[in-house]
């Protein structure tokens, strides 16, 4: 695939911003980006693990749903400006169904009196309907962790979803269009794609692919590398409220400059960027994506001060012959309840409520496969290294008592014994408000690999019609 | 002499499945140093005695000045099966700065 080919006017230099880190992020954030200042491209990195079976599970219920609902909602906002300034747009938010995400941007378009637009959707990550078939073919779907076979639990999985790189999405680009809407895609690889179309960047470059994966890295969490969760000097970031969340300036080299829009809050510098490239990350040589294998060891980082900070000198060495796949399988029920106990002796009432509660549970002889109390004010956070406290200094503390069951009854009898606590329990307790805990669905995941030969990504084109 | 990590270094922590990773930096090269040696898989091991049952494995980023652990086995199943309060591990890294290391 020659990107290079298509795309006569080779820029020297793009902005590319990430508008979302996760499905839920701040709303205003994708709109500062496209008003606050100049951008090529705005991404959006809308998957995490469980929102995967949460889209597929709305799916099941209504074969027009499955992908971030609140996409198509921005979407009508920014649409103008984007059409206007040009700014293409890249997302993962098309979930399980982002032919109708894509549908449904188009009806927008229309409204809008938008008068052309191209969206390119990807697909062929999704792979739940083809489990039995990839596993003729060859695939064993093995656990990537643990070794099991997938026997076990392929009767009651939710969702199963290849991870594609950038390729598909520069395909998509290649088309010319001006959204691309993906299923499961890599974080990164929604930024390095716009890279690899801009500068006809050969995809067996290593070093170039890494570059633009530790440049998507970077910006896939939205604003923890602006100083968003910095917990170094914190207090130093300014204007949180009005956080701004990164750019990369990308040269055709592959270094590229992290910043972010003037007048923005937060801040970049080296110690923002630095957390976030340590960020879920593990073997810092061996950071596997579907384009490369990037070695976070080899990054350089340079402050230039004024909110910038430029990134080079990546390293890389070639893909691996995997696709990682990610299932989602039903494993039981959860919840939590909550109560608040204050001075004096608040910790000592929070222990005597859980004694209380758990000899309850017992009475009633209900089955969970785990029970964990913690006491939110004293240890719920670091557990054994809390400091130990005197407790005539402790104002108050919530006890929160969690179960986990594969009886949905155990759950459902847990959530009605939390509220008899206040009347036969210990004194001076409250905070219980907005009716009986009610089950959750646990959902397990199932980490896997499969030979990328089985599974083919497709460019489909929707056009204003 | 005794010093706190917190006043050397910073970091960041998360999930991966059921293991924490957590990402420690050095405020400077000296600091660096300090990590370099003294901050051994062992001793995180050591300090999250209880919480972290797995190994822990520590991997070295000296051009950023710093150093990544993974925990295995702490998140307590991880992701929606994990019912600890902190399920994805956020606050490892700041527990990790409460260690005092002897140098």
């Amino acid at each position: 695939m020659n990107s290079a080919l298509s795309n006569d006017n080779m820029k020297s230099k793009i902005r590319i911003a990430s508008g979302q880190g996760f499905w839920g992020d701040l709303l205003e954030a994708p709109v500062n980006q496209v008003t606050k200042g100049e951008i090529d491209y705005l991404v959006m990195d809308y998957l995490a693990e469980v929102t995967m079976s949460i889209l597929q599970k709305q799916k099941n219920r209504n074969p027009n749903l499955g992908y971030a609902r609140d996409l198509p909602d921005l979407m009508k906002r920014i649409l103008p400006i984007c059409v206007e300034k040009k700014i293409k747009v890249i997302t993962n938010g098309g979930g399980v169904n982002p032919v109708h995400c894509a549908d449904e941007i188009l009806e927008h378009a229309v409204k809008l009196g938008v008068e052309k637009l191209m969206i390119a959707v990807v697909l062929g990550d999704d792979i739940h309907d083809r489990i039995d078939e990839l596993i003729e073919a060859g695939a064993e779907l093995n656990n990537m962790e643990t070794g099991e076979s997938i026997k076990s639990v392929k009767h009651k999985i939710l969702s199963a979803n290849v991870y594609f790189g950038a390729m598909p999405i520069v395909e998509a680009l290649n088309h010319e269009a001006d959204i691309v809407i993906t299923g499961r895609t890599t974080d990164t690889g929604l930024t390095l794609a716009p890279m690899i179309y801009e500068f006809g960047w050969d995809p067996k470059d290593y070093d170039l692919m890494s570059a633009g994966t530790v440049a998507g890295h970077i910006l896939e969490c939205g604003a923890q590398s602006t100083g968003g969760n910095f917990l170094g000097d914190w207090m130093s970031i300014e204007n949180m409220a009005e956080i701004g969340f990164p750019i990369a300036e990308a040269y055709p080299n592959g270094e590229f400059v992290v910043t972010k829009h003037d007048n923005t809050g937060g801040k970049v510098s080296e110690e923002t960027v630095a957390e976030q490239l340590l960020y879920e990350i593990g073997d810092p040589t061996d950071y596997i994506t579907p384009d490369c294998v990037a070695d976070f060891t080899s990054i350089k980082l340079e402050d230039l001060g004024n909110n910038k900070v430029k990134v080079f000198n990546v390293k890389g060495k070639p893909d691996t012959e995997f696709y990682k796949v990610s299932c989602s399988y039903d494993d039981g029920f959860s919840t939590s309840g909550n109560l608040t106990y204050s001075w004096p002796q608040a910790l000592s009432k929070a222990k005597a409520a859980d004694k209380i509660l758990r000899k309850r549970l017992e009475n009633l002889n209900l089955k969970f496969d785990e029970i964990r109390s913690e006491f939110i004010g004293y240890n719920a956070t670091h557990e054994s290294l809390a400091k130990k406290i005197d407790e005539d200094n402790i104002n108050e503390i919530v006890l929160r008592v969690s179960v986990r069951s594969h009886d949905r009854k155990a759950i459902t009898s847990f959530g009605k014994e939390i509220a008899p606590l206040i009347l036969t329990g210990p004194p001076s307790v409250t905070g219980f408000a907005g009716g009986r805990p009610k089950p959750s669905d646990v959902v397990a995941y199932w980490p896997a690999l499969i030979k990328k030969d089985l599974v083919k990504p497709q460019v489909r084109i929707l056009n204003l019609s | 002499m005794k010093i706190k990590l917190i006043d050397i270094a910073h970091g960041r922590s998360g999930d991966k499945g059921d293991a924490a990773n957590i990402g420690i930096i050095a405020y400077d090269d000296k600091g660096y140093k300090i990590l370099e040696k003294h901050l051994t898989a062992d001793k995180v091991k050591e300090h999250f005695k209880g919480i972290c049952k797995g190994k822990v494995e520590r991997f070295e980023l000296p051009n950023i000045r710093a150093l990544n652990f993974l925990l295995h086995n702490t998140l307590g199943g991880g992701g929606t099966v994990s019912l600890k309060h902190d399920a994805q591990g956020k606050t490892l890294a700041a527990a990790l700065l409460r260690m005092e290391i002897d140098i």
